[in-house]
């Protein structure tokens, strides 16, 4: 299993390579891989269907309980087989679609890298692991979204959809991680087997909003839409893929996963069905308001998860029922759809619906593809789109606020209705229009994904029994946490779901009749707004100026002023916890002390005055470095002959290269700075001096812990084969720390080489190298 | 810098501190010393070269740049350690070869090999920002 997940990460970094051997056939050739995975699949149908399911685990870090977990159920399965077939076909068609184009090898990379990323996450079990490929979906989509990268609409579309679906996947780590923490398992099987113990749990609502913010931000519900059609702007292969098929799904995937656990309580229906409601119907509406054929589907993708959210809230048998039937249904028509929209706009060079007229005849594949895949959208028997649309009247009759539901499901499914004729049939009808290219059918590669996604959606409608104990059944189990009986139809009888279907169809005919007049109305209403798109943009400008002001106030490009802010902080830090916890329980033992203690103590004393004293920048360096000289002698005479050895080469170093600095930077004259700014640093000074003796009288005063002290001493050199504690430890017992020291050395090194080379370039203007270049000494002793 | 006497004792000077930094690099293992120490002996010696000749006589002494001196020394520090999971132990885990003629040497071993890996990673950066200083005057 594992392989076979890792197994598009690695032909993902095969794809250029193969791109350059295979050429004009690379889809082909890369499409074998998610048709075997497809397979692979495939095969665990049977064995799900009885009820059974697969899991596997491989430890990745064990000690902090995150396994590399996978857990195949009806649920994880169902959408395992829809990211690899409909990937098979969307590799397939991107090879025709970006024919020609110099980055097609790093555009299926990036496709294969998000299968493999769509595929950890409908599998994982571990939470951990389920957050990580939620992440990479993230990623790879924000890659896919900017592919285009050199116009700013996709590198703003692309950041936007990072931004807000990044935001949520943070939100439903904090999610996860309580609900581990709550459950006591990192594994989401025994995390949902008992959901109660998440349920009556007070951190509830905690959990439930952090997770909902990840589901919502990810499957596009409002006020989070708006990052959808926005992405439109990447290639048609990705809109067909991502951002209808699967990844905006994701968010649907999630809830449906968590039902068992977080599912069934009032605050999950109510949210839940009112978000879905509310999205379901601003998509349908903002469908109408579009002419371009790829943001009518983005919006009708946004009103279709907004459908799925609010059955999955509705929470009973037939919701979950109807939800995964029009799960399956959605992805199909919907993918089939995208895909005849970019071979329409690849073909004709325009996707403005008002332009495009009788295609019919010059591309006949295409237009059946469409038409069937727009006839199941539309939710016409026989296809599978009816049957997931009675069940889902069905269930809006059966749930909470039945009438307020069930209307707005009728009038949601009425827009859709137009707007699938709209998008599916009339651009195909009536005589040839005025488009940039003379119409012309695709290649097979371009025309093989949409027919076949439509005819499957055709033949499930009649077919139903199989789809239902394969795929259906199984799915609808898991997200009820129990075995389901499931039982698909097409003719239900004179019921009301019937009737609700045929008002349905009279209210859409109506709507795709009006639709222009409605379009401009609709744009009037709209125009004028407030939308979250502004928000979004309204958001960032307010981060970047916030980001601005703080960086102005902290970043002045003063030495001076950095020191003190440090400074200031330090003060703080040390003298807070003191005053907040009373006396530091500080002794000031005097202990009898020899001549040469003294000695160095008169030796601290006369430099410290020495740099206060002067006026001369070099005498203060070399006051500074007979301090530090001082403070060498200390370690040596209490026992640290490695430190005193160490202190004593960095103070030699630091006055050469300070005396090096001094004489790069502009001399002032006297070094005095008034009155105020003496009597405010001395004041700082002696607050931090004043906190440093304190404590560490504290700590001299505690009796001192040898635990580190003697274990080091007794396996030194029995283990390390040294009797230098000190060197051994750096070297050997504690070597990873010592090796990211070095490197720090080393960044610090070439840091200061690149600012003296930009210094170098801005001679006029020593003051600003020369105050940076300190500051990276300090990192660099 | 023109003072005659620094002028003359350098070379001298240097040749022996740069020998002592070697000394302090390879007995640190069991005397006071180690790669820090040692790193920082070795650039104090060029340093004092750098002020008595200039810096350009410094890099010719060198052979390499400086900096490229130091990026070895992390290399090495970091082949040192991936040879432990050649043995199964996990990355930085001390090996020591114990030779036949004298199994109580205890010394040649991937640790040793980190602490030069130290050394010239310390020698290197300070010495670079040193010739770098002493150059953009």
């Amino acid at each position: 299993m594992l392989a076979a997940l890792l197994s598009p990460f690695i032909l993902a970094l095969f794809a250029p390579v193969v791109r350059r051997f295979a050429g004009p056939m690379t889809g082909w050739a890369l499409a074998l891989a998610p048709a075997a995975l497809t397979l692979y699949f495939a095969r665990f149908i049977g064995p799900v269907a009885a009820g059974e399911t697969i899991s596997f685990s491989t430890p990745w870090a064990p000690s902090a309980g995150i396994m590399l977990s996978f857990y195949v159920d009806g649920l994880s399965l169902l959408f395992a087989l829809l990211i690899s077939g409909i990937g098979t076909f969307i590799v397939l068609y991107a090879g025709a679609y970006l024919k020609g184009h110099a980055d097609l090898g790093r555009f299926l990379m990036f496709i294969l890298m998000f299968m493999g990323s769509m595929l950890g996450l409908v599998l994982s079990d571990n939470v951990v692991t389920l957050f990580v490929f939620w992440e990479l979906t993230s990623i790879t989509s924000f890659l896919l979204i900017g592919f285009n990268h050199d116009k700013p609409r996709s590198r703003r579309a692309a950041l936007q959809a990072l931004v807000v679906t990044g935001g949520g996947g943070l939100a439903l780590l904090a999610g996860l991680l309580l609900m581990a923490q709550v459950g006591g398992s990192m594994e989401l099987s025994t995390l949902l087997a008992d959901g109660d113990i998440l349920r009556e749990h007070p951190w509830y609502l905690a959990m439930l909003i952090l997770v909902l913010a990840g589901a919502f931000t990810k499957s596009a519900q409002a006020p989070f839409n708006f990052w959808l059609p926005n992405a439109m702007e990447a290639p048609t292969p990705v809109s067909a893929y991502l951002h209808s098929a699967t990844m905006v799904k994701a968010g649907v995937y999630l809830l449906a996963r968590m039902n068992p656990g977080l599912g069934g309580t009032e605050i999950w229906q109510t949210l839940l069905v009112l978000f879905g409601a509310v999205t379901f119907l601003i998509g349908a509406v903002l469908a109408l308001r579009n002419t371009d054929l790829k943001l009518m589907l983005a919006q009708t993708t946004v009103a279709s998860l907004g459908l799925l959210v609010f059955l999955i809230g509705l929470g009973h048998d037939i919701a979950i029922q109807a939800a995964m039937a029009y799960l399956v249904a959605h992805s199909l028509f919907k993918g089939a759809l995208f895909m005849a929209a970019g071979c329409i706009d690849h073909e004709t060079g325009t996707r403005d619906i008002a332009k495009l007229s009788g295609l019919g005849r010059a591309m006949p594949v295409t237009a059946a593809a469409a038409a069937l895949a727009a006839l199941s959208m539309s939710g016409l028997p026989p296809f599978f789109g009816f049957i997931a649309k009675e069940f889902a009247y069905k269930a809006t009759l059966d749930g909470v606020w039945p009438l307020a539901i069930t209307g707005a499901a009728i009038l949601g499914n009425a827009l859709l209705f137009a707007v699938a004729f709209l998008v599916g049939v009339r651009p195909f009808l009536g005589k040839p229009g005025d488009t940039p290219k003379p119409p012309h059918e695709g290649t097979p590669s371009l025309w093989l994904g949409p027919i076949v996604l439509a005819v499957i959606g055709l033949l499930a409608g009649p077919l139903n029994g199989a789809a239902e104990t394969l795929v259906i059944a199984p799915a609808a189990s898991a997200v009820a946490g129990a075995p389901m009986a499931v039982d698909l139809y097409l003719w239900g009888g004179f019921e009301t779901p019937l009737f609700l279907s045929i008002l349905t169809v009279a209210l859409g005919a109506v709507l795709f009749w009006q639709a222009p007049a409605l379009r401009a109305l609709l744009a009037r209403m709209l125009d004028a707004l407030w939308g979250p798109d502004k928000g979004y943009d309204q958001f960032m400008d307010g981060l970047v100026a916030l980001a601005r002001g703080v960086t102005a106030r902290l970043q002045t490009g003063s030495l001076r002023h950095y020191l003190l802010i440090s400074f200031l902080v330090l003060a703080a830090a040390l003298t807070a916890p003191m005053i907040a916890t009373g006396a530091a329980g500080a002794q000031l033992v005097i202990s009898p002390a020899n001549f040469y203690v003294w000695g160095v103590a008169l030796l601290t004393i006369i430099g410290g005055l020495a740099i206060m004293i002067t006026q001369s920048r070099l005498i203060a360096i070399l006051s500074m470095g007979v301090l530090g000289m001082a403070v060498a002698f200390v370690f040596l005479m209490f026992g640290a002959p490695d430190l005193a050895f160490t202190q004593l080469m960095v103070e030699t170093l630091s006055v050469v290269i300070l005396a090096l600095v001094i004489a790069r930077l502009p001399v002032y004259g006297a070094d005095w700075r008034g009155w105020p700014r003496a009597v405010r640093d001395g004041a700082i000074g002696i607050v931090i001096g004043g906190a440093i003796t304190m404590l560490l009288l504290s700590i001299t005063s505690r009796p001192l812990d040898l635990t580190l002290s003697e274990y080091f001493a007794e396996k030194s050199y029995t283990e390390a084969f040294g009797r230098n504690i000190v060197n051994v430890i750096l070297v050997d017992f504690r070597a990873l720390d010592t090796f990211g020291e070095i490197a720090v050395v080393v960044i610090a090194g070439v840091a200061v080489l690149s600012l003296l080379a930009f210094g170098a370039g801005r001679r006029g203007e020593t003051a600003v190298s020369g105050e940076a270049l300190p500051r990276d000494k300090e990192k660099a002793r | 810098m023109n003072s005659l006497i620094l002028r003359t004792a350098t070379p001298f000077l240097v040749g022996l501190t740069v020998l002592f930094s070697i000394y302090v690099l390879l007995r640190g293992h069991n005397e006071p010393g180690g790669g820090f120490i040692g790193g920082l002996i070795g650039a104090s010696a060029f340093a004092t070269y750098t002020i008595a000749e200039g810096a350009e006589a410094t890099r010719r002494a060198l052979i390499a740049h400086p900096i490229a001196i130091a990026g070895f020394g992390l290399f090495i520090a970091g082949l040192s350690g991936v040879a432990s999971l050649l043995f199964g132990d996990a990355f930085l885990t001390g090996q020591w070869w114990f030779p036949a003629f004298n199994p109580e040497l205890k010394y040649l071993s991937t640790v040793v090999l980190f602490d030069i890996g130290v050394y010239l990673v310390v020698v290197g950066a300070i010495v670079s920002i040193i010739i770098g200083l002493e150059e953009n005057r």
